[in-house]
């Protein structure tokens, strides 16, 4: 009930404001004031329109269902400058559009390295081979009858996520800060369940897969982490996989940089050392302020981001107003996010709501009275293992800012009086 | 007796039945039967990957001189003739020394640490857009000249597969495997300060100021 008087505040204060002339901000107006019927009805109430008239589409007229036509602005976009061609770049998710923790598939970023293959499930076939006792082939009919098949709800966050902002605030934007990161569920057989079937020879300690799009992506992992938790995924959100995300077949390596999750998977090796390919020694390596680099980090570190109010969501109205945002770890289950509106001076716990499952996106929101003041907004996120997301500043401290990869440090937004909301980084 | 003995085996039939396990209760599945042996001419269609240690390298040899023919043909489009990129196309050579820089340019020279992936990437994928198209030969031949354009071997250089583990890229030692349980120890069991954490909080950068992120019409503020 209070829920629908809202709303019709809202309406009427909308009109009454449009009637009062621009500027006018809400603030004359108290919160116990009744706002509608300031400048009468409300003609999306008193006149019947269209859609409460006539008959709507009928059934299957849609046979694949699209969101509706006033949601088209809600896309992914990519950043031109960014990359020399669109077959090896990058587009990022609306975070800043979307709620809840399961990302929409034809919303999650898109990282390819030669572009979307398009691949015959029919002529698709996956290989393992190397230090095996059974070198074999597969069908996706084939992997589709093994036993043992599950779901799992996981986070993807490309490791390059937040790269451009290393030497400070420079895309106006979660989606273009934050938003190579998805969340779905997953269809599909453990990994350990195929190299069982195949089996492992005692020296085998390492895995590549690799990919059958024109990159022929190959990445390196432990065969612990193989047989501890990947998957072999022909399903997203119940479906089979979009194109964008390796359609028929990719590799799940959960809580691990997203590039290690092989799209267009088509073979598993098994060796007893590395590749050393160039996607973990050229690319996806950590260069340090004193030269050197890090390699072999896999592991995606606790991140979070309030998704609203950002850059692309400024504050639209003074009074109630809802913070939101997206927390993750590849470590584990995130355990709490806190918020801060005054750049960190005074925090306090978010409400986490919806599912809190490991090494998945958790979304949190923190409820807040809005009455035109400044605020410098930020999370941060703690994970099961007890990991305290850092500052940008602390990562820097260790790092350096020639990393490019895992930046995890704390996001601010800046909201100004007029709502309007930046990017920025503060002391 | 006998109207028992007929009995009998409709009784067995019955017990069987009931003895049936219900769905989700049956024994393992037997996943024996699913796929089938790769055969050898599958294997080395698709397991063409080389390891520093030069193993699934191919039988062949290539020059420098052959290679920079090869690369004047198939690459210099993008990576430019001295391998310095056109663009933001990727530059495989130079950068000697600029790691620890505020703008470090990580080449094949200055930063890959293996031979054995630059050789594994250009057969595997490239040219970009026409991967796989360059015989085992040329590859080497490739592989030797950009050597060649980041000065690690001089233009009589020959690739073989017989000497390819002989040759050490400079940055070779520049590597070391993820330490962050150790060097960012930590960021782990604080306990985050919750109130009056600080005296103030300035801001010190804004993205506003570079002005690069794409235009998005729909995010025009206006509050109401």
């Amino acid at each position: 009930m209070s829920g629908n008087g809202d709303r019709l505040v809202q309406l009427g204060r909308r009109r009454f404001l449009g009637a009062a002339g621009a500027g006018a901000v809400a603030s004359a107006l108290g919160p116990g004031a009744t706002r509608a019927g300031a400048s009468g009805p409300d003609p999306a109430i008193t006149e019947v329109q269209d859609w409460a008239r006539s008959l709507g589409d009928g059934v299957a007229v849609r046979p694949y269902g699209k969101p509706s036509t006033f949601e088209k602005h809600v896309i992914r976009r990519d950043v031109e400058w960014l990359t020399a061609s669109r077959e090896s770049s990058v587009s990022f998710t609306p975070l800043h559009q979307l709620d809840g923790v399961i990302t929409p598939s034809g919303l999650c970023f898109e990282r390819h390295h030669a572009g979307i293959a398009e691949i015959d499930p029919a002529k698709h076939r996956l290989m393992i081979n190397g230090l095996v006792e059974r070198q074999m082939v597969y069908t996706l009919e084939d992997l589709k009858r093994f036993p043992g098949r599950v779901n799992r709800v996981h986070f993807l966050e490309c490791v390059a996520n937040s790269g451009m902002e290393w030497r400070g605030a420079q895309l106006n934007g979660c989606q273009f800060t934050h938003g190579m990161v998805h969340n779905v569920m997953y269809t599909g057989v453990p990994l350990k369940t195929l190299l069982e079937h195949c089996g492992v020879r005692a020296n085998g300690k390492w895995v590549l897969a690799e990919g059958g799009d024109a990159s022929t992506m190959t990445r390196s992992l432990p065969l612990e982490k193989a047989l501890k938790d990947c998957l072999v995924v022909w399903a997203m959100n119940g479906e089979a996989l979009r194109p964008e995300q390796g359609y028929p077949l990719r590799l799940a390596v959960p809580g691990w940089e997203g590039n290690m999750w092989v799209k267009w998977l088509r073979r598993i090796e098994i060796g007893d050392q590395p590749w050393h390919q160039r996607e973990e020694t050229s690319k996806y390596t950590d260069l340090l302020a004193d030269g050197r680099a890090r390699r072999f980090t896999w592991i995606m570190d606790a991140k979070s981001v309030v998704t609203n109010p950002s850059p692309q969501a400024p504050i639209r109205h003074k009074g109630p107003a809802v913070l939101s945002g997206i927390a993750w770890s590849g470590r584990g289950a995130i355990q709490r996010v806190d918020v801060t509106l005054d750049g960190g001076r005074n925090w306090r716990h978010a409400r986490i709501d919806g599912s809190a499952l490991p090494l998945s996106l958790v979304r949190f929101y923190a409820e807040f009275d809005w009455n035109g003041e400044e605020l410098l907004v930020q999370s941060r996120a703690i994970d099961d293992t007890g990991y305290v997301q850092p500052t940008k500043d602390e990562l820097r401290k260790v790092r350096g800012t020639n990393s490019i990869y895992h930046n995890n440090g704390i996001q601010t937004w800046l909201v100004r009086t007029s709502g309007e909301t930046e990017n920025v980084e503060i002391s | 007796m006998s109207k028992f003995r007929s009995f009998l085996p409709a009784l067995f039939a019955l017990l069987a039945l009931l003895a049936a396990p219900v769905l989700g209760q049956q024994r393992p599945v037997s996943a024996v039967a699913l796929g089938r042996l790769a055969l050898p001419e599958e294997l080395a269609a698709w397991d063409i990957d080389v390891r520093p240690d030069g193993l699934g390298l191919p039988p062949g040899k290539g020059s420098v001189k052959r290679g920079e023919r090869v690369f004047m043909e198939q690459c210099v489009a993008c990576h430019g003739e001295f391998g310095e990129g056109a663009g933001r196309w990727p530059a495989v050579a130079g950068g000697r020394g600029s790691l620890k820089d505020h703008n470090p340019r990580k080449t094949i020279g200055s930063y890959w640490p293996f031979l054995s992936t630059v050789f594994d990437y250009v057969r595997r994928t490239m040219p970009f857009g026409n991967a796989q198209s360059l015989a085992p030969d040329d590859v080497y031949a490739v592989t030797a000249f950009l050597l060649f354009l980041n000065d690690a071997v001089d233009e009589s250089f020959t690739l073989t597969r017989e000497n390819f583990t002989t040759v050490r890229l400079p940055n070779a030692g520049g590597f070391y495997d993820d330490d962050r349980e150790t060097a960012e120890r930590h960021f782990w069991s604080r306990e985050p300060c919750m109130s009056n954490c600080k005296a103030e909080a300035k801001v010190v950068s804004r993205a506003r100021v570079l002005d690069v992120t794409p235009e998005d019409k729909t995010a025009a503020p206006k509050v109401d």
